[in-house]
């Protein structure tokens, strides 16, 4: 049981912040690390694995500071989000390399035992460069997981994988955070997080915005004001009858298309504002033509909790 | 030294065109002694222009350049240098292996073809082959060292090392005397030139340094490369952020 603690730490390069001041425990269990691109999760995630010091703050793993140390390389395994290894080779040589600059007393068992987590075994002897996208991403785990480290970095793991390599990476992710490793991907989709991480780190744009459980999060992003665009057969009247509810706080008359107008309503309650839109069209006659949301964009929700 | 490092380098370094580029400087070399000895006979004059001008100061830069180089930039380039950083290994044996494989790829490719041409060109073992490979040898272990560090340093070591090799070298060291102290191939030639003896002058070998200056230059060059990338390699950005 290892615990990656991440005190007040920033990085920056030249005169650009990267990562500002986050401090965070990351501990067993899987933890999905959320943000839109350009966030500074890679830039974190190179902190942790002590490829990139801090400008200032500290990261430790189980108190001992990662940077400047290679002994830390025996409890953490990396995967990076780039695709290059040493093509040339087959993937059993490349993993088996891996166990062997460990120094393992059985570089080949512990091959055996990766290639089998990662259910490599059937195509291990072939070149990598015959590899297909899920296949990579599968061998860079197997060097990830050769020497049995307490702690598993994941740098954007699901990107460009099809649904089902999509699957079977969550199922090896959730299996290794269920046998006690502290797991930590990076992710710019939700879904992806939801659906594996029990707990969240959420980082905008080299902020710290929210972290803990799933749920709490999800709250916190639907709980937010949410924009409507709403069209109708008479938008003044509907906009009279909207602020008069206590879901709302704003509405907005606009030039739609063709000379017809829209209506742009913020909802701070939104089950509140979704049962009283149609009672009031029913109540004073008016046809609703459009309902859509206008801001669902995963970048709005960050900046929603950053600005929070 | 660590077997697997120079498992690894070894593919990276031969495993791609890279390899026909390194097979093709000591082709052309052989394919011209061959040439010459069997339309010229012995011709010491043409000889010596092969191997002072074409061997130690073409094919041995140009050889130190691509294996010193390509013993690491390349992993650091599309970033599989990552898979060795991440491990439990002293940074100096990860350079020191590095290192040994370039030099092992100079011998190979650049030494043991000087020795031949010398072989070829002088028809019996002359001090022409024996002192020309044992510069060979001194300029390539230097060549290596030079840039290997260069390649840590730098994304643009190739284009660089090409200015030092081509440029300074060849160029600017033949024109401006005080720029012939700085080259490793006038400190090889003062190698070359004490293993020749009296014959140093008949085979065209002279140097501009003095034997001792040489030496104590090529030691500082090849442990301080070697030290300094070592110090680099620990504090190496993978990334392309900021």
């Amino acid at each position: 049981m290892s615990e990656l603690v991440l005190d007040q730490v920033s990085r920056w390069f030249r005169n650009v912040v990267a990562v500002n001041d986050v401090s965070m425990r990351i501990g067993p269990g899987v933890t999905g690390l959320l943000g839109p691109n350009g966030a500074g999760k890679s830039t974190l995630i190179n902190m942790m694995g002590g490829f990139l010091a801090p400008s200032t703050g500290h990261v430790t793993l189980d108190g001992v500071s990662v940077w400047g140390s290679v002994d830390a390389y025996r409890r953490i395994g990396i995967v990076p989000e780039r695709e290059t290894m040493y093509d040339s080779m087959t993937g059993w040589q490349f993993v088996l390399a891996n166990a062997k600059l460990h120094g393992l007393p059985d570089p080949t068992g512990a091959a055996k035992r990766a290639m089998a987590t990662v259910d490599m075994a059937s195509a291990q002897d072939r070149d990598i460069n015959t590899y297909s996208k899920g296949m990579r991403q599968r061998i860079k785990l197997a060097t990830a997981i050769v020497h049995d480290p307490a702690v598993l970095l994941l740098d954007e793991p699901f990107n460009g994988m099809d649904p089902r390599q999509r699957a079977h990476l969550m199922e090896v992710l959730l299996q290794q955070g269920e046998e006690g490793r502290t797991v930590l991907f990076s992710s710019h989709i939700l879904e992806e997080v939801e659906q594996i991480a029990s707990s969240i780190e959420v980082m905008v744009a080299g902020r710290h915005a929210a972290s803990g459980d799933f749920r709490e999060i999800r709250l916190l992003m639907t709980q937010r004001p949410h924009e409507y665009v709403v069209r109708s057969s008479d938008d003044r009247q509907l906009a009279t009858a909207v602020i008069g509810e206590a879901s709302t706080t704003g509405v907005t008359l606009v030039d739609g298309a063709d000379g017809a107008t829209a209506l742009h309503v913020r909802v701070v309650d939104l089950s509140a504002f979704s049962r009283a839109l149609p009672r009031i069209a029913a109540r004073d006659g008016i046809r609703l033509l459009e309902v859509t949301p206008a801001d669902e964009s995963l970048e709005s929700v960050f900046s929603y909790l950053v600005a929070r | 030294m660590n077997s697997t490092v120079i498992q690894l380098t070894r593919h990276s370094l031969l495993g791609r065109r890279r390899v026909f580029a390194l097979l093709g400087l000591p082709a052309v070399l052989l394919a011209l002694a061959i040439l010459i000895r069997s339309l010229l006979g012995v011709d010491s004059d043409l000889a010596v222009d092969l191997m002072g001008a074409f061997a130690l100061g073409t094919l041995m830069p140009l050889l130190g350049l691509i294996a010193g180089t390509g013993a690491i930039g390349p992993e650091i380039d599309d970033g599989s240098i990552l898979y060795i950083l991440s491990k439990p290994l002293r940074r100096s044996t990860i350079v020191l292996s590095k290192l040994l494989v370039a030099i092992a790829t100079v011998f190979m490719l650049g030494v043991v073809p000087v020795f031949a041409t010398g072989v070829i060109l002088g028809s019996e073992v002359h001090p022409i082959a024996i002192s020309y490979a044992v510069g060979a040898l001194i300029a390539g272990v230097a060549y290596c060292a030079l840039f290997l560090l260069l390649a840590i340093v730098t994304r643009n070591a190739v284009v660089i090392g090409l200015m030092y090799a081509l440029v300074w070298e060849s160029v600017v060291g033949q024109i401006v005397p005080g720029a012939q102290a700085l080259s490793i191939q006038q400190w090889s030639l003062a190698i070359a030139e004490r293993v020749a003896g009296e014959q140093a002058i008949y085979l065209g070998i002279e140097s501009t340094v003095e034997l001792r200056t040489a030496i104590i230059l090529l030691v500082a060059v090849i442990v301080g490369c070697t030290w300094l990338a070592t110090r680099r390699l620990r504090t190496l950005r993978l990334s392309e952020e900021g």
